[in-house]
């Protein structure tokens, strides 16, 4: 049992949360109202596993797992899967059960440049009946047969889709790190402007990748992002770039940079653990993103600068693709069109880490309405 | 030039001098031609229309599941998606809101389903979840003249909601009046929440059908079906062939009055042509070459005249569409702003038919000319002798024993196609009696002194075969008619005796005619009862129900009723009497058509499901049910009360306390129900005048067609008379030479024509009496599955034979007058 396989829609709902991340009405702080989103305000302390499961009081969360993967025949392979969850304050007073009152978006994909191509697609439901589920307590996010759940030791991952599956298992081997101030982590000038936000690096992978019908065995290193807030883009932002980096060393590198409509930083962030497992999280002043290398899409004619020089604080490192072609386009119903891969990061030479690197924002008719 | 060009510029050059008998030949075709495809294609783009739009709404689902409104209970949604083999379960609830259908949909579900549906709301997906927000199809909102941002109200139950119009579907996404609604929205303004009425449902790839079927079927509740969504698309198809079909059967008459005028008037001008056509012979053309010519000349007439038919169909049929939205009495095929598809291929089909009934009908008088030795036929005076001389008693006892015969099959799927067969070959045995009959009465006229009137008896004593044979075509028109006027007044008849049955009180009330949100609650139902004026209530539940996959829903009535008032409220036919031991199971009464469809027997049981639930009843009776053509169901209300919980009702028959005015009881309930347009209260002599005036309406089309096919019967009648008129005009001088004034060879004329038509008019009387018992007996209970009473409007057709008979006699004098004319000597000297 799948839902919709709806590239259009997907893109709608995308566009919608969007839209309602960067509305101008301020939420009510502790969201006391019925429907209405709650406030991300600071002080909040989190707590595991309750913080991996859902926050349906939010507006927008996200589950969002990055890596890289290894075939027995050598082949490395990037793959994203994400759970986005969406509050509809408009149906808050249906009584319905299928009052739409929460909409579930999957997105799921696999770099493969020995193929030369990005194999993805997408999943989305509203929530009920079981069918489709963001459950609180701990990780427990369905669509149908595509899910995302923490039943005990690891994150169990689970995406079969039309031409390819994911089955994964991503243990943690370190505790969770927390982005901002203890979680709480800003994304511009107002204070509203803001998400709770953790991140599980080094997570440890195995499981199996199907592609066109063949299963085979896959290992490698993996990032699990989660995200919630009710406002967390400011007015005027078009886009953002955000890199995840397990280091070689043990250590791991998040960073980001939210641009407006003339390509200013509006603002930046980041956090690093060092291989030792100290922490330090960066402000805008100490985070730097600068393209080295540009790719023109030929389906979309979007440029996307798909090399970088990032530096954060003292470290600098250089950004390369998995492949260049990692585009998901979405614009013919939204504008929605953005870049999304795996990246080798280098030190000089020397490869120190794999990561993922996002992109948004760089198509024409790209528009937060 | 070749030989064969030479004998048709032979043949053809007599046409110019016959361009009247041509005309009217191409004429009648084209008149039978013109009803036929007009018919045919207003019938078909009303279809296409209903099935394409069936089509979008079914979309790429591989299987339906589908109860009666109100619904099933939705957890059955989340069952059937969890089955191993289902790709998409898509939730729907449908309503029917004064009049628009409304579905809910969960979007992301619907569009796997039905892409072409929902392509066009992906960019408005935000604005889907608006919890009072709706989308009209283009068609829906140009019908209420409704745009994006509008308001709309709505009835669920006795509450009015307003629901805000979000935006239009493309007119090319559904072609029918629609309206769509997230499925949340849709249950909770509706007042439906945790009810689906049907789930869509696709499977996963190289799934079994068979398997996934089953394995839905074993998560069913009573009364809730699965099954492939073809049959949704067919289901108006289906409703409606019956009525169709007779109509196509009726527009053929039309046809095959025309192709007997063809045959007629190609007899005769064989005949009067037969110095020529033996002039050909001796010229060298072949026996089968001048049969061919002359079969070529009838399929040249029929390809013109259907092509002049084909033409003026298709302006009828833009014309009906426009201005019934082609609705042609059936009252299910409305399609307002239905387009006309041209049709080339069936026009060609047309054209083609109408060539070849024509050649057809040329074949029997060209092989007589062909077999006529030239020598013989060049000499003068060789008048008598026509196709029909022979006369085949045999054939025609065969056919009307077989006629008789074939009366007494069942129908196939559901038409009387037997009923047809058994119609044409009656119709056949008796025009080929026709000659016989005639000598028989003729031979029975008085003597007479009057001159002219003794000389049109032995003229026509001399010449039967020519003149029955111009009888023919008037024949086969007259005697459909008469058997049409029978059926129909019998039916009037037995509606309006059934009308007087169901109508018992003074006045009818119904909520929302075409919706199923509506419904009057307990609090109504006593304001109504309590009512001033209203000395007594009667209030009825009518709700589909759907017992079989591929049949349409019967119509479930929960009314007052028990086993001793059964017989005042219902038209009963048979009752079943009362077992020994008492009531066994509750009774229910079925309508003749539950006999037909569901095979049920007055005294057997009947499981009916019930809210989920399968119930025993007995059958205590069959009623006759003129209103409601898939079968009902009368239940009393308390029975279908303790078995659903449901104690609402959308009907009710109210009796006024004496000397009560019922305008003021109307008003008066009116603003005590405060429901607006949506209740509907009308006297019952309203009721009465308004269902009679939509039975006579339905019939509007078979009026139009038998006139007709009576029209072409005269042209028929107009025809004969000139050519033979024309053949005697030696004749005609050589009683001018005797004596008879002018003025007494037109009365003999007259006389021959009023002898001829009432003795085919006579004839087509009888003919028309069989033929109506087939009609009533067999293809409308075959048809329509319901029974009426044989009742013969006298009158009516007295003053129809009257006036035909003398429209023949009129026609006779005026066709022949030309012939009248000119010198006496030189008509004589001409054929000396």
């Amino acid at each position: 049992m799948r839902a919709a396989r709806w590239p259009g829609v997907l893109a709608a709902v995308v566009a919608a949360s969007m839209a309602a991340m960067s509305a101008a009405a301020a939420p009510v702080p502790g969201g006391s109202l019925p429907g209405e989103p709650q406030a991300v305000v600071p002080g909040y302390v989190m707590a595991f596993p309750r913080d991996h499961g859902s926050h349906p009081a939010f507006r927008t969360e996200w589950w969002y797992a990055t890596g890289w993967l290894r075939t027995p025949a050598g082949e490395d392979l990037g793959f994203q899967i994400t759970f986005f969850r969406s509050l509809q304050p408009a149906a808050a007073r249906n009584p319905s059960a299928f009052a739409p009152h929460q909409i579930l978006i999957a997105h799921a994909a696999i770099s493969d440049p020995s193929r030369g191509r990005l194999w993805k697609d997408e999943r989305i439901a509203r929530a009920g009946f079981g069918l489709a589920e963001a459950r609180e307590g701990d990780a427990a996010v369905w669509i149908d047969d595509w899910r995302l759940a923490h039943p005990g030791e690891v994150f169990e991952v689970r995406a079969p889709a039309q031409d390819f599956a994911l089955e994964l298992s991503l243990r943690e081997r370190q505790p969770p790190l927390l982005n901002g101030e203890a979680g709480f982590s800003r994304k511009g000038a107002t204070p509203l402007a803001a998400s709770y936000y953790y991140s599980l690096p080094q997570l440890e992978v195995s499981g199996h990748v199907v592609r066109e019908g063949r299963r085979v065995a896959v290992n490698g290193a993996a990032w699990l992002d989660h995200e919630w807030s009710s406002e967390p883009l400011e007015p005027g932002a078009v886009g953002w770039d955000w890199v995840s980096v397990n280091l070689g060393d043990g250590g791991a590198l998040m960073a980001f940079r939210i641009r407006d409509a003339q390509g200013d930083v509006r603002w930046a962030g980041g956090t690093l653990r060092t291989g030792e497992g100290g922490t330090r999280h960066f402000g805008p002043d100490e985070i730097a993103f600068t393209p080295a290398r540009r790719w023109r899409s030929p389906r979309t004619a979007v440029e996307y600068p798909v090399q970088w020089d990032v530096r954060a604080g003292e470290l600098a490192i250089r950004l390369e693709p998995l492949m260049d072609d990692q585009e998901s386009d979405t614009r013919r119903s939204t504008g929605a069109i953005y870049w999304e891969g795996a990246v080798r990061a280098y030190d000089g030479d020397r490869e120190v880490g794999r990561g993922y690197l996002e992109l948004t924002g760089y198509g024409e008719a790209l528009t937060l309405r | 030039m070749t030989p064969a060009r030479t004998w048709a510029r032979l043949l053809f050059a007599q046409w110019r001098e016959s361009r009247a008998r041509i005309a009217v030949t191409v004429l009648a075709l084209a008149l039978g031609t013109a009803m036929a495809s007009a018919i045919h294609l207003v019938n078909r783009s009303a279809l296409d229309e209903f099935e394409q739009a069936a089509r979008r709404l079914a979309g790429e689902a591989d299987l339906v599941v589908r109860g009666s409104p109100p619904g099933f209970p939705e957890a059955l949604f989340a069952g059937v998606a969890r089955l191993d083999g289902v790709a998409i379960a898509s939730p729907v609830l449908e309503l029917t809101v004064d009049g628009l259908t409304v579905v809910g949909l969960d979007p992301f579900r619907a569009a796997g389903v039905q892409p072409a549906l929902f392509g066009e709301l992906a960019g408005n997906l935000r604005d889907f979840f608006e919890p009072d927000g709706i989308f009209l199809s283009a068609a829906a909102a140009g019908q209420r003249q409704l745009r994006t941002g509008d308001r709309m109200d709505v009835l669920a139950g006795t509450t009015t909601r307003q629901l805000r119009v979000l935006g239009l579907l493309d007119a090319n996404a559904y072609p029918r009046p629609l309206g769509v609604m997230d499925i949340a929205a849709a249950q909770w303004q509706f007042d439906r929440l945790g009810l689906l009425t049907r789930i869509d449902v696709r499977l996963e790839e190289g799934a079994s059908t068979a398997t996934v079927r089953a394995a839905i079927e074993a998560l069913l509740p009573a009364g809730v079906v699965v099954m492939t969504p073809a049959i949704d698309s067919q289901r108006v198809a289906s409703a409606t062939r019956a009525y169709r079909t007779n109509l196509g059967m009726l527009a053929l008459v039309a046809v095959l009055t025309g192709a007997f005028l063809v045959l007629t008037a190609q007899a005769l001008s064989v005949l009067r042509r037969r110095g020529s056509l033996a002039l050909l012979r001796a010229l060298g053309v072949t026996r089968r070459e001048l049969g061919r010519l002359l079969v070529a000349e009838g399929v040249v007439v029929g390809a013109i005249g259907a092509a002049i038919g084909v033409g003026l169909g298709q302006v009828i049929a833009y014309w009906t569409l426009r201005a019934l939205a082609g609705d042609l009495g059936a009252g299910q095929l409305a399609v307002p702003g239905g387009t006309l598809a041209a049709k080339p291929l069936t026009w060609l089909i047309f054209i083609v038919t109408g060539a070849l009934v024509a050649g057809l009908a040329a074949w029997l008088p060209a092989r007589e000319a062909a077999a006529r030795p030239p020598a013989l036929a060049l000499k003068s005076g060789d008048v008598d002798a026509g196709p029909a001389a022979a006369r085949p008693f045999r054939v025609a006892f065969a056919l009307i024993a077989a006629g008789a015969g074939l009366a007494f099959m069942p129908s196939v799927y559901g038409l009387p196609l037997f009923g047809y067969a058994s119609i044409a070959a009656l119709l056949f045995g008796g025009v080929l009696l026709v000659p016989s009959v005639a000598q028989g009465l003729l031979r029975a006229a008085p003597a007479t002194r009057a001159a002219p009137l003794s000389l049109a008896v032995a003229q026509l004593r001399g010449a039967p075969a020519q003149a029955s044979l111009g009888l023919a075509a008037i024949i086969v028109s007259f005697s459909l008619m008469v058997a049409m006027a029978i059926m129909v007044h019998s039916f009037r008849e037995s509606f309006i005796d059934w009308l007087d049955t169901v109508l018992p009180a003074d006045m009818q009330l119904r909520l929302q005619q075409g919706g199923n949100t509506a419904a009057l609650g307990e609090r109504e139902q006593a304001v109504i009862a309590r009512q001033d004026g209203v000395s007594r209530a009667e209030f009825r539940r009518v709700v589909p129900l759907l017992l079989r996959p591929e049949a349409a829903p019967v119509t479930l009535i929960a009314a007052d009723i028990d086993a001793h008032t059964a017989a005042q409220r219902l038209a009963i036919l048979h009752a079943a009497p009362l077992p020994a031991g008492g009531e066994t199971a509750p009774p229910v009464w079925v309508s003749e058509a539950m006999t037909d469809l569901y095979g049920v027997q007055a005294g057997a049981p009947l499981a009916l499901p019930l809210a989920g639930r399968e119930a025993v009843f007995r059958v205590a009776g069959v009623y006759r049910e003129y209103g409601r053509s898939g079968g009902a169901v009368v239940i009393p209300r308390a029975t279908y009360v303790a078995a659903t919980g449901d104690r609402a009702v959308n009907e009710a028959s109210l009796w006024l306390a004496r000397g009560a005015d019922p305008a003021a009881v109307a008003r008066d309930l009116r603003a005590a129900l405060a429901l607006g347009d949506a209740l509907q209260l009308r006297t019952t002599t309203e009721v009465r005048e308004r269902s009679l005036a939509n039975f006579d309406r339905a019939f509007i089309v078979t009026y139009a067609l038998e006139a007709i096919a009576v029209l072409i019967g005269l042209l028929g009648v107009g025809v004969t008379a000139a050519a033979t008129a024309f053949a005697r005009r030696a004749e005609f001088g050589m009683l001018r030479h005797v004596g008879l004034l002018r003025r007494e060879l037109a009365l003999m004329l007259a006389g021959e024509g009023l002898l001829m038509s009432a003795i085919g008019v006579v004839f087509a009387l009888a003919l028309g009496g069989v033929l109506s018992l087939v009609l009533v007996y067999v293809v409308n209970r075959q048809s329509f599955l319901w029974s009426i009473d044989l009742a013969i409007p006298r009158l009516q057709l007295a003053l129809l034979a009257l006036a035909l008979i003398c429209a023949a006699a009129i026609t006779t004098v005026v066709s022949g007058r030309a012939a009248l004319g000119g010198d006496a000597v030189r008509a004589v000297r001409e054929d000396w």
